[in-house]
């Protein structure tokens, strides 16, 4: 028998069962987390995996497939110096994805697609669960989705979660990343709270995503250890691993580092892998390349010694 | 709501499924290289000047850390504290009784920021000397040192608001002795309110962490402070019971243990000397059910942890409620797991060296009472260097009011356990002790927090935080904890006499 619960809004009842979030207390672990001091091959080392976490995107009106040719060639060779690992995805719009997935050719390099209506998700279900079919159909082997952030916030949760549900079951084979977008959900009680509505029907590995990075807010370490604190308790109590990925904001090595230094921190060992972890970004490759040239070489080079076809410095 | 979830787990998994904090990114060194400037000896500073100590003879300072003889410390003895005292007389005569407020606190302002300028210096001394993991030092130890003197430089033309309607004046030439935990941080605690409030200083750093105190004189021959205003002598307990019964004492103001704070009360008393006592703590962190758990975790760790324990206002007793005590204990753990214990002037370091052999002995001891007494310790499993002297992160579980590890002050990192029912069994339990320094409570609901706050016999009670300090808040204690209060406008009126 359901318990009888009073008066009470259905996202009220979700916060209750899932434990509030201290805003200052959270703030002040994250900010632990960049006193940190990475250096010489623990740095290298750092590094390298981010790139092998990388979702090398381009999400523009203005996106040609030239743009995503060239894309995909650095994501297979992201440096003529540097030997790096390959770059884990590739992330573009439906329409791109039979053309990104002829560009990577063999190389083992999923594609991730955007999909149910991206960026707002304000689309009947029906056609977002088209777009996705047919994302897959075109050999997307990765499904970025939207939430409803308006059905989050009117309690109408059933909703989202058979949404979810459905989009899952949708990819079939192909892996769900359920874009919470976070700063829409505007506190860090209402993050934790999504994170477990989703997590309760997403398979193992499945991913939870920050943002959609066409908002103002992006990922934040606080965002981030938000999710990743869901993710331990959920995996603790069902044995279920859940995959994470911060989306948007992350520009530079030095920010890559903290946020996973609060995995390794947080989740531990298990999820420094690009198959739980990823980052969503289309400038930081280059950061990257530039910190492990100078590890390499011990001096900077240039901004235009790296190759500047998808974004700017 | 989350009903979908409920048919995945099964107990059997649920047992199985565990975290791994292993060393699959291992970080490499990365030690702080300023140079912290040490001399092979130092001198007392007694009248504006460097000075040999007349009793001709010096102690090693040894890093806790290595276990290495530091720098050769001067042992003042009887002479040495005639000197200073008398210096510290005059001083009051000449100089700081004549000055302005306002001239007092460009001193105290030119200090602060001296302090501000060799800030990095300082703290590796302070690293190295005291065994403090250097980030605590450098954002912790310093930053705060440095907020004191320009918060009480403010007070300083500013006394008649502090104490409307009322006649006080300065004690004069005041004793002041400091312990080892936050060597710098205390000498500022301690030096600050006692030059806004017109007073002049004999101050005398613990025996084993004596060099950023003999490093700060030298700040104030920078800032050009009048000649006998503040005077540092080092020295162990038979220098620091010459300065309690020195006749030229107007008052004594002393943090350390509880057992030395009643000899000094013994030893003033109809002296007619003025007294604070800042001394031990045996604090309760009360975690109620509503409590936001991750965050409680951390402030738990930050409560007994920080500073290897070396706290008197240390969350050295840890109050949850039954009905989370099991999860939340878990993660403890896991945090745990993650601590790094080791070389204090590593940047990583999260907890460093414990600061004397003695006190290591002290702790071992206390644990070693606390398995013998039936409760079940979990201890970190990290690796330790070789040489120094280090203590794992550790907890008890399973502990009552009547063991030992409840009621005394262990002073390094170990944390008691104790559970609890009803909020009023919290109440109870949590002022069960000879102490009252401090306190946390952990829960969402800000009714509860009120109420405990007024129910927890502490004189500083942090709600959803712990050891947050600032120089406008007052801080000192109940019962065995002592009294007086340091910090903020109640920090001055100990600095005088009102009449």
């Amino acid at each position: 028998m359901p318990p009888v619960a009073l008066n009470k809004s259905p996202l009220k009842r979700l916060l209750d069962e899932v434990g509030p979030v201290d805003q200052v207390a959270i703030e002040e672990r994250v900010a632990k987390f960049t006193t940190r001091s990475i250096k010489k091959s623990s740095k290298v080392w750092g590094l390298n995996l981010v790139v092998s976490m990388l979702d090398l995107t381009t999400l523009e009106g203005k996106d040609t497939s030239g743009k995503v040719e060239s894309l995909c060639r650095k994501a297979i060779r992201p440096d003529e110096f540097v030997v790096t690992p390959t770059v884990a995805a590739v992330c573009v719009y439906p329409a791109m994805v039979t053309h990104a997935r002829r560009c990577l050719g063999d190389a083992k390099i999923k594609v991730a697609s955007v999909a149910t209506g991206f960026p707002s998700g304000q689309f009947p279900l029906r056609t977002r669960l088209q777009e996705v079919k047919q994302a897959v159909r075109d050999g997307a082997d990765e499904i970025d989705m939207v939430i409803q952030r308006g059905a989050f916030l009117t309690g109408d949760l059933q909703r989202i979660q058979n949404e979810i549900a459905a989009t899952a079951e949708a990819c079939g084979e192909a892996r769900l990343k359920v874009i919470l977008e976070v700063s829409e959900l505007e506190t860090y009680d209402n993050i934790r709270a999504a994170s477990f509505l989703a997590m309760a029907v997403l398979r193992p590995g499945d991913f939870i995503k920050t943002s959609t990075g066409k908002t103002s807010g992006n990922a934040t370490l606080a965002n981030n250890q938000v999710i990743l604190e869901a993710i331990r308790d959920f995996y603790l109590e069902t044995g279920t691993p859940i995959a994470i990925k911060p989306a948007g904001g992350i520009k530079n090595s030095k920010q890559a580092l903290q946020f996973l230094i609060a995995v390794k921190e947080t989740l531990g060992d298990a999820w420094l892998s690009p198959e739980r972890y990823r980052f969503g970004a289309s400038s930081l490759l280059n950061d990257l390349l530039m910190q492990l040239r100078k590890q390499q070489q011990g001096v900077y080079q240039a901004p235009w010694k790296f190759s500047d076809a998808f974004s700017g410095y | 709501m989350l009903a979908k979830s409920k048919a995945k787990p099964s107990s059997t998994r649920r047992n199985t499924v565990e975290l791994l904090f292993g060393d699959l990114w291992e970080f490499d060194p990365a030690p702080e290289l300023a140079d912290p400037k040490l001399k092979e000896s130092y001198a007392l500073f007694i009248d504006g000047q460097f000075a040999a100590p007349r009793s001709r003879k010096y102690f090693d300072s040894i890093n806790p850390g290595t276990e290495k003889a530091l720098a050769s410390i001067p042992m003042a003895g009887k002479a040495d504290i005639d000197a200073a005292f008398q210096a510290a007389d005059s001083g009051y005569r000449k100089y700081w009784s004549k000055m302005s407020g306002n001239d007092r606190g460009k001193y105290l302002y030119r200090i602060g920021r001296l302090l501000q300028d060799r800030s990095r210096e300082f703290a590796v001394a302070e690293s190295m000397d005291g065994g403090k993991p250097i980030k605590e030092s450098r954002d912790f130890d310093l930053p705060m040192a440095a907020a004191h003197f320009f918060y009480y430089a403010g007070w300083a033309d500013k006394l008649e608001y502090a104490l409307p309607g009322a006649n006080f004046k300065p004690y004069g030439p005041v004793g002041q002795i400091i312990p080892w935990n936050f060597p710098l941080l205390m000498l500022a605690w301690k030096i600050a309110p006692a030059l806004a409030t017109g007073n002049t200083v004999v101050i005398k750093p613990a025996e084993t962490t004596s060099i950023t105190a003999l490093k700060f004189a030298e700040i104030l021959q920078e800032a050009d402070l009048p000649s006998g205003v503040v005077n540092i002598v080092s020295g162990a307990g038979n220098t620091g019971q010459l300065i309690v019964n020195h006749s030229g004492a107007n008052k004594i103001a002393f943090t350390g243990s509880t057992e030395v704070g009643k000899a000094i009360l013994r030893a003033t008393a109809g002296s007619g000397k003025g007294l604070t006592l800042e001394l031990g703590g045996k604090a309760a962190n009360v975690v109620f059910d509503d409590a936001p758990i991750d965050q409680a975790v951390e402030g738990v760790i930050n409560g007994i942890f920080f500073n290897q324990g070396h706290v008197c206002c240390a969350g050295s007793r840890l109050l949850i409620q039954e009905s989370i005590a099991k999860v939340f204990v878990r993660k403890l753990k896991h945090r745990i797991a993650s601590l790094r214990v080791g070389d204090p002037l590593d940047k990583n370091t999260d907890i460093g060296a414990i600061n004397s052999r003695e006190q290591l002995q002290k702790i071992e001891r206390l644990v070693e009472a606390g398995v013998h007494e039936g409760a079940a310790l979990f201890q970190s499993s990290c690796s330790l260097p070789r040489r120094g002297w280090y203590y794992r992160p550790s907890i008890f579980e399973g502990v009552t009011q009547s063991h030992r590890i409840a009621q005394e002050e262990i002073f390094g990192p170990v944390l008691s356990i104790l559970t609890f029912r009803t909020i009023s069994e919290a109440i109870e339990k949590a002022n069960n002790t000879a102490y009252g320094l401090s306190a946390g409570v952990w829960t969402d609901k800000g009714s509860k927090i009120l109420k405990m706050s007024a129910a927890l016999k502490a004189g500083v009670v942090w709600a959803n935080t712990y050891n947050k300090f600032d120089p406008s808040s007052p801080f000192g204690g109940y019962k065995e904890s002592g009294f007086g209060r340091e910090g903020g406008k109640q920090g001055i009126c100990d600095y005088l006499k009102v009449s």
